[in-house]
């Protein structure tokens, strides 16, 4: 008896001190796959995070722990960030989907936002970014800037966003080169520089001259500027670093417009649990400036196809496209919905190579 | 399936390329075990070896500076690892743990200012004659400086365990640190002399991911190789030789594997990226089937009074 008078009293006290202390502040977490400088993936998330501090100042208090490894160690850091009196905690990779689905549980009163995921609640919203729009603009800039009509793709996982990803830019680098190829090597990995970049000089030794990369790091940006006459262009953030050569232009992740929103939602206690999946024209998905390496027509193509995509006249997956096995998939005309989208599985005809399964 | 992607010569020379870090860490980590001190350290003396090389060539323009930095960089990491083990005591599990920890951040914040920047190239050596020969010439005879110098020392390491009296000394240390002590040899400091060998080669093994292998400096760009390079000095029955064989396979299967990714034959991708572990650790069981052992003090702190 005593002991649980004990106990309800401890909780209370401890309820009453985080609601005080949510009162004041707002408390924001951030889980992060990669360290904060790596120039890709992760910095974009972090420069999110920044853009929150420097919206609402001293209403918020940000916290983040960075390298968090795929899995049980994801489940223990959200945990306790949660414990830690987090109001609002985004996870910033796609393997922390069902460790943030079974944190959420244990913390109904926390909200959760999981990046690239598909598994929701009623205290777990997802969100991503449209970045298969970008990689078309990548794609038709590749097939005419190849000259040995090879085109080396550094994929990480095999998941619908990377393999979405791939398609995307194949079936624009076709549309504009009846002739390219693209080579396709799975690292395995988010980040590991030295496998990134050991990825990026196979692939120009087997004849690539143009990099597509799905990881995170720069390195691939950095072997293909020491192999001279190869492009690339920079992942989730600018790379701005390596051009006008390799780089000749980037899809940019801009998160910062979305972490404010939903943060000031969290202020407002108008947080609801949503599935947000923005790409160029709402400015989630940026195209980083094309450098004068590439022709001014091919520039120009690249800039049209960005805007029709962006004012939604056109979408990178219009049929007609049949996949690998060489059955159809969209008829012609026909636009993919995005439910077949989010959960791609398959190669479109004419890549060569099976999908890890 | 289109095997004539791969370029035989090409294939080579790289995996020694990617070989060169692990085996540069492995043969120093050979040595402090050899003495009988665990440093479970190598990932943290190897990434701050990185990044002091790096900004060392890239203030100064010369990339062999860099290497010559991050070996005192690495040693001098080290130095704390000594000072906690072999003096205060310390257990060198533990000690080597937080010195791995210790050296993630201390790099990250060293290398603040350093990302997104271009290191000064290292030129290859160009032998007269032996360069020119066909395919040997490629393979063989146009590589770094640092990248036979890691050759050189496993075979330096070699000849200095197996004949010199020096090695005798340092192994008889390893073996029975109270025997050693009581013929007189200074335990601690070969100890400690050892330490400092092993920190200066992880280090320069750092540098050449950062100078050479990638090129370029990132957060944690070691991602795990000092692990590899401990785990191989066991695999390699603490041997020089093995250890060298142990880092080409693991260099050269990593490699093998992406171009056979690559050139599209039909192996399921999840073999090929397993395939550099489970190759290197098959291999070397098998070798250590000799039953060579580890030795026997390895791990175990020594003072005068016990």
């Amino acid at each position: 008896m005593k002991l649980t008078k004990l106990l309800t009293g401890a909780a209370m006290a401890l309820g009453l001190a985080t609601s005080a202390m949510a009162e004041d502040k707002t408390k924001v977490g951030f889980v992060y796959v990669g360290p904060v400088g790596d120039g890709g993936w992760t910095y974009e998330h972090d420069q999110g995070r920044k853009a929150v501090v420097a919206e609402f100042g001293d209403k918020v208090e940000t916290v983040y722990v960075e390298n968090v490894a795929e899995g049980p160690d994801a489940e223990r850091v959200i945990t306790q960030m949660a414990l830690q009196g987090a109001d609002l905690i985004f996870t910033t990779s796609f393997g922390y989907m069902d460790p943030t689905i079974n944190v959420a549980k244990k913390f109904p009163n926390v909200k959760f936002e999981h990046a690239t995921g598909y598994k929701r609640a009623d205290n777990v919203s997802t969100y991503s970014a449209r970045f298969y729009e970008g990689r078309a603009v990548q794609g038709t800039i590749a097939g005419h800037m190849t000259k040995s009509n090879i085109v080396g793709y550094i994929g990480s996982y095999p998941i619908p966003e990377v393999i979405r990803g791939i398609n995307s830019a194949y079936l624009h680098a076709k549309k504009v080169n009846p002739d390219v190829t693209f080579k396709i090597v799975w690292a395995f990995t988010w980040f590991d520089p030295a496998k990134e970049a050991d990825a990026a000089k196979v692939l120009i030794e087997q004849g690539a001259d143009v990099i597509l990369q799905h990881t995170d790091s720069t390195a691939p940006q950095a072997a293909a500027q020491a192999a001279g006459n190869v492009i690339t262009f920079g992942q989730a953030s600018d790379m701005a670093e390596y051009g006008p050569l390799p780089r000749v232009s980037s899809i940019i992740d801009n998160w910062a417009p979305y972490y404010i929103a939903r943060t000031k939602a969290v202020m407002d206690g108008t947080w609801t649990s949503v599935d947000t999946w923005d790409g160029i024209g709402p400015g989630m998905v940026g195209i980083g400036e094309i450098s004068d390496a590439v022709p001014a027509e091919v520039k120009a193509e690249a800039l049209a196809l960005k805007d029709a995509i962006a004012n939604g006249s056109y979408h990178p997956f219009t049929g007609p496209i049949n996949k690998q096995d060489g059955s159809a998939w969209l008829a012609d005309g026909e636009i993919a919905d995005d439910g077949t989208l989010a959960g791609m599985n398959f190669f479109v005809e004419g890549i060569e190579g099976d999908i890890p399964q | 399936m289109d095997l004539s992607a791969i370029n035989p010569v090409l294939l080579i020379a790289s995996l020694m390329v990617a070989a060169t870090p692990l085996l540069l860490a492995a043969v120093g980590e050979l040595v402090v075990e050899k003495a009988g001190v665990l440093n479970l350290g190598v990932e943290g003396m190897m990434i701050v070896g990185a990044i002091a090389g790096f900004a060392t060539a890239v203030e100064s323009g010369s990339p062999l500076l860099g290497f010559v930095v991050a070996a005192i960089a690495g040693a001098a990491l080290s130095t704390l690892f000594a000072i906690l083990t072999q003096f205060a005591q310390a257990n060198q599990v533990a000690s080597g743990l937080s010195l791995t920890l210790f050296g993630l951040g201390l790099s990250a914040l060293m290398g603040q200012s350093y990302v997104g920047i271009k290191p000064p190239q290292m030129q290859d050596i160009h032998f007269p004659l032996l360069s020119d020969l066909p395919v040997v010439g490629p393979i063989l005879f146009t590589h770094d400086i640092i990248l036979y110098f890691g050759i050189a020392l496993t075979a330096a390491i070699w000849a200095v365990l197996k004949y010199s009296r020096v090695g005798l000394i340092l192994r008889a240390v390893g073996e029975n640190h109270d025997a050693a002590h009581a013929l007189g040899y200074k335990v601690l400091r070969i100890r400690v002399l050892a330490i400092l060998f092993g920190g200066a080669c992880a280090g320069m093994g750092g540098a050449y991911i950062s100078l050479i292998r990638v090129p370029q400096w990132t957060e944690g760009m070691t991602a795990g190789i000092g692990w590899i390079a401990l785990a191989l000095v066991v695999f390699a029955s603490w041997k020089p030789w093995r250890v060298l064989l142990g880092a080409y396979l693991f260099g050269g299967v990593t490699v093998v594997q992406l171009n056979l990714q690559a050139a599209g034959v039909a192996i399921p991708v999840e073999y090929l990226a397993m395939s550099p572990y489970l190759i290197t650790i098959v291999v070397l069981v098998i070798l250590s089937a000799d039953k060579s052992s580890a030795p026997a003090a390895l791990g175990r702190n020594f003072h005068a009074s016990r």
